[in-house]
């Protein structure tokens, strides 16, 4: 590996691997873990285990298409609204009488649909993506109190809710979990092994320069807003099963957590850059210190200055890290005459700035 | 300011912009007609309700639609300073939140305050949790959404921490103060005045001063306008500290309107006053947009809130309607720039 | 560039092998913890620590040790605050070791969940909590009884299934009857009337609701009055006051509004005192005396009504202690002595009423403080 990566891999390959943003994060959720388990009396249980994954798989799941969104430079605000439009869809269709197979199909089309008319209006009329789902934000969740109302559904099949909450074997991992994995790797799969993804990267570096190679530009992003609006409503149906209860205001104020742990996971709001590893570890680190707040019974107060200044933190650190190192590398620059891989990517990112008008 | 400097910051402002001066009178026109189709909405809005319900346009009518756009007004032009900058402010319903909790403690633990001094201190509070914000974006080189996602979280914890189970009631203000946000002059609410003369002061700053300009030459190309020396930290860096000035003097304006102050005040108004920007014109990567279309388009959302129930719209469709216009908003912004573009480049045809 | 491809490509396959070694690290660490296999357990010493005030056992009690947990609905709220006031005073009296107060800062219908599996896994004995959705709340507290603790549900009862008694305010017709009462002698017996309440979701303001609609519908002595709409504040000072706008334009005729919610009416006051509806348009519903003094002292609100709340909070301490010492198990016709309050019965469908609520009017509202 080290070969392909040249030159600029001097400095021993494995340094540089060790201290990238994805490895932070992941010593970050170790820590966080491990500190949890010796010091907090009741952490480390498979109950834990269960009540943690239970409570992140909405953020996780929505993560995974928000991740590929942000790398192309957009935004997609609207997610939780279309979970809470799912949701209110099931309620109504469910007490209406229908299948259930046949209620949870039709919620995940609505998903696709509403994604789609982000991904039309975003990539097909060259709207601002944080304008337009600000719009949509308002209009799914709008929609969702004109089918649902004030009703609250609660009478869903119990097997279905029990087997949403239901644990594999003694192990406390949900058995959900197993799609949500699945969901997890094909989204990394797609993203970092797959020409599609790399064509993600470039958009999000320079969109024009994308579409002069051939790729097309706003059909990509159509698909996405789709992928997105899909995985937003199976994050609604599974938060019904959950929780038992179709209700108009499911989800409201998920959307900011996960833009929270999708930047705190290291992708950049400017496109171009991030992986799934960082936002999978994100996303277990505010799980953990959440978790672990609640168990001690520290205020929520606690926890949001800590999400706050963690997400500050996360980007305010290897920013000035940056320039400590970009003046020990300016002295290398005098002797040596090789570019800094970062030095690309900081002045692609800024191009694309320019280009994006 | 002198007439010699105005002129020489035109030129420079040209120059910033990368274009002539023909073109300048071009763009001003296009400013104009960015602010048309949410005037338009506006009026078509106040007309059509007037037309189903006469009571809307009463004196008290007139009164309550300024009243509840005065807030949102000062939060969305400063909000759009910010974002003319190419930068977003997320944190503005905690930065309200934290000053408007701030007015009810100071008038609770200084009875005699004077009325002014609250005005000034709690504005400053504001300027001050603005420029954290503007120091970590400009300083640190950070994206402002990412920044100011996590001084949202951050302040609204120190608002929580703070007041804890604490609420401060009118009863606890003087009645000088909350008479403020009640008596009128001509019809006019006095804050709404007070608001309208901000909305021209920082049009003002916007369109006539060097700094105002500035902040337009980095929202359309930043590396361009650092090219031509314009100081674009020290300017970035300004506008949020100018924009949590608005929110703190919104705070206090909140606190002498509205009964309550606590934990929660403000919470999530963010995207609200972001729609608001956005529906005025101001477009969201910067560079162009005015502070009056900002005003215009706080003055569109709260009053659809407002004519909707009075119209008798069935309550859960209204949410829905909202979001419809706000996205109808977008979409007219868009063709009639892209209108103002195809002419602009018939007319540089001309010149050129 | 062509070599900064082939690195990106590497950059790529790197990327993954750490998302796998994420989850290899993952699943060791689920491993280890269900090497534990650990299941909720009882209520260990530990509790008493992170108690807010642990109160003086009293000595009478036979169990010794016991821990309560309050979940409201939303901290930070004031008609909340005076709730668990009495509560945590409750539970001291009570004899509870260990006391604690948790709870989501947004009333959302899922956000406490979390709070209940951490107070499983803690080994709370009694969990009390004021239900934001009756049903979504249901499995968490099902687990948690499983493991052994008692559900003491006050202000806003859940799902009866998952709970082993409510202690109600006060009858939830009675709310309704009461309010509707104000309304109509402060109207005259006739004209519009509009209702101000909170979300759409919430589940008491609902039930009362109903009853309202079913009181004006069913006795003759309201047959005047006609209820034209009912509006959502969302608890929030904005929000109602707009609502209050609206309605007073639309219903040009409307002669009251009854805000059954805390922060519903006292906006609304505040509107009305501060427009020319003053003193034209009655306004009565469920207020704290503390946020309506003003309105009353200055003719906006003639009279409203609510129940006290730190009697809540107090109550559910007994009930919960009560349950957890085995004296009863929520069944219908169950007593139990709650504190300075005297004796009381648990009804049918495992409810227990406080009390009657209080009329709050110029006359008296000085003598109350919260």
């Amino acid at each position: 590996m080290a070969e392909t990566i040249g030159r600029s891999g001097q400095k021993a390959d494995w340094v540089r691997l060790a201290l990238s943003r994805d490895a932070i994060m992941i010593y970050a959720v170790v820590v966080a873990v491990l500190f949890a388990s010796l010091r907090l009396e009741r952490f480390a249980s498979t109950l834990t285990v269960g009540f943690l994954l239970l409570d992140l798989i909405p953020v996780l799941l929505i993560a995974m298409p928000m991740t590929l969104i942000i790398i192309t430079g957009e935004i997609d605000l609207s997610v939780a609204s279309i979970a809470g439009l799912s949701s209110a869809m099931m309620g109504t269709l469910w007490e209406d009488g229908f299948p259930i197979w046949l209620v949870i199909v039709v919620c995940l089309a609505i998903g696709l649909i509403a994604g789609a008319v982000n991904g039309i209006l975003i990539a097909g009329l060259g709207l601002q993506s944080l304008a337009v789902t600000i719009g949509t934000l308002a209009l799914y969740r709008g929609l969702a109190l004109v089918v649902i109302g004030d009703n609250a559904v609660a009478s869903f099949p119990a097997g279905l809710t029990s087997f949403t909450t239901s644990k594999l074997g003694n192990t406390g991992i949900p058995t959900v979990m197993i799609g949500v994995m699945v969901i997890v790797i094909m989204f990394a799969v797609v993203l970092h092994l797959t020409p599609f993804g790399r064509g993600l990267y470039a958009i999000g570096s320079a969109a024009e320069a994308a579409s002069f190679v051939g790729i097309d530009v706003a059909r990509v992003k159509i698909k996405l807003y789709v992928w997105c609006g899909g995985i937003s409503a199976l994050t609604g149906i599974y938060w019904t099963l959950r929780f038992s209860s179709a209700r108009s205001d499911n989800a409201s104020g998920l959307e900011l957590t996960v833009i929270a742990a999708v930047l705190l996971g290291g992708v950049s709001i400017f496109g171009g850059k991030g992986s799934i590893t960082g936002v999978v570890a994100a996303v277990g680190l505010i799980g953990t210190i959440t978790y672990s707040l609640r168990l001690e019974r520290v205020s929520d107060v606690v926890l949001i200055i800590v999400t706050g200044t963690l997400l500050i933190v996360s980007v305010v650190a290897p920013r000035i890290f940056e320039v400590i190192s970009g003046a020990r590398h300016r002295r290398k620059l005098s002797t040596q005459l090789a570019v800094d891989r970062s030095a690309i990517t900081t002045h692609t990112r800024s191009t694309a700035h320019r280009k994006e008008e | 300011m002198s007439a010699q400097e105005i002129s020489s910051t035109d030129i420079e402002a040209v120059l910033a912009t990368g274009s002539r001066p023909t073109l300048m009178t071009a763009v001003k026109r296009l400013l104009t007609a960015r602010e048309f189709p949410v005037t338009a909405a506006l009026v078509a809005l106040v007309l059509f309700t007037y037309a189903n319900n006469q009571l809307f346009l009463s004196r008290q009518g007139v009164k309550d639609l300024l009243l509840n756009a005065t807030i949102v007004i000062l939060l969305a032009v400063g909000q759009s300073i910010v974002i003319i900058s190419r930068n977003v402010d997320l944190s503005i319903g905690s930065i309200l939140g934290l000053t408007a909790f701030a007015t009810g403690t100071l008038f609770v633990n200084n009875p005699d305050i004077p009325i002014w001094a609250v005005f000034v201190i709690v504005s400053l509070f504001g300027a001050l949790l603005g420029a954290l914000n503007g120091l970590l974006v400009t300083v640190a080189r950070v994206p402002a959404l990412v920044i100011t996602l996590g001084t949202l979280y951050v302040f609204r914890g120190f608002n929580n921490l703070w007041a804890g189970p604490t609420q401060y009631f009118a009863d606890d203000r003087p009645d000088a103060f909350g008479d403020l946000s009640v008596d009128t002059v001509f019809g006019l609410p006095i804050i709404t005045l007070g608001a309208l003369l901000v909305v021209v002061i920082v049009a003002g700053f916007m369109g006539r001063t060097r700094r105002g300009r500035d902040l337009y030459a980095i929202g359309s190309d930043p590396t361009a306008a650092l090219l031509f020396g314009v100081p674009v930290g020290r300017r970035v860096f300004l506008a949020f500290a100018v924009n949590g000035l608005l929110a703190g003097l919104a705070g206090v304006l909140y606190a002498s309107r509205f009964n309550s102050v606590g934990a929660t005040t403000g919470n999530g108004i963010e995207l609200d006053v972001v729609a608001a920007a956005v529906v005025g014109g101001v477009a969201i990567f910067g560079g162009s947009g005015t502070v009056v279309g900002a005003a215009i388009g706080a003055m569109l959302l709260t009053t659809i809130t407002s004519s909707l129930t009075t119209l008798r719209v069935d309550k859960f469709w209204q949410q829905a309607i909202v979001g419809v216009l706000i996205l109808a908003a977008i979409a007219a912004d868009r063709i009639v720039k892209l209108r103002a573009e195809r002419r602009l480049q018939t007319s540089e045809a001309h010149h050129g | 560039m062509k070599s900064s491809t082939r690195a990106g490509e590497a950059n790529h396959w790197r990327r993954l092998t750490s998302l796998i070694g994420l989850l290899a690290v993952l699943a060791l660490v689920a491993a280890a913890c269900g090497s534990d296999s650990t299941t909720a357990e009882p209520a260990s010493d530990g509790s008493a620590e992170d108690g807010a005030g642990s109160g003086d056992s009293d000595g009478t009690s036979d169990v010794n040790d016991l821990s309560i947990t309050y979940i409201p609905k939303q901290l930070n709220n004031p008609y909340t605050n005076v709730v668990l006031g009495g509560g945590e005073g409750g539970a001291a009296e009570a004899g509870f070791e260990g006391i604690a107060v948790v709870g989501p800062l947004d009333a959302s219908a899922s956000s406490q969940v979390s709070f209940i599996n951490a107070e499983t896994q803690a080994g709370t004995d009694v969990i009390v909590i004021a239900a934001n959705d009756p049903d979504a709340v249901g499995p968490a507290l099902q687990e948690a009884r499983d493991g052994g603790a008692k559900i003491v549900a006050f202000d806003s009862d859940t799902n009866p299934d998952f709970r082993d008694v409510f202690i109600s305010q006060v009858v939830a017709k009675d709310v309704a009857l009461i309010q509707v009462e104000l309304i109509a002698e402060q109207i005259g017996g006739a004209g519009q009337i509009a209702i101000l309440s909170a979300t759409a979701n919430a589940t008491n303001q609902n039930e009362w609701i109903k009853f309202i609609e079913e009181e004006l519908a069913s006795n003759p002595d309201y047959a005047d009055i006609e209820l034209v709409a009912t509006v959502y504040g969302d608890d929030d000072d904005t929000k109602s006051f707009q609502e209050a706008q609206g309605l007073l334009q639309a219903y040009p005729d409307l002669k009251g509004i009854i805000s059954p919610t805390t922060v519903g009416i006292a906006a609304t006051g505040r509107y009305l005192s501060t427009s020319e509806y003053k003193g034209q348009v009655a306004l009565t519903g469920l207020g704290l005396p503390n946020e309506m003094r003003p309105f009353v002292k200055d003719g906006t609100v003639t009279a409203f009504a609510l129940w006290d709340p730190a009697q809540l909070g107090y109550v559910a301490a007994y009930a919960g202690r009560a349950l957890a010492a085995g004296e009863i198990s929520g069944a219908e016709g169950d007593t139990f002595t709650a504190g300075e309050l005297g004796e009381r019965t648990v009804g049918e469908g495992g409810i227990v009423i406080v009390g009657p609520p209080t009329v709050f009017n110029a006359g008296n509202i000085d003598n109350y403080d919260f």
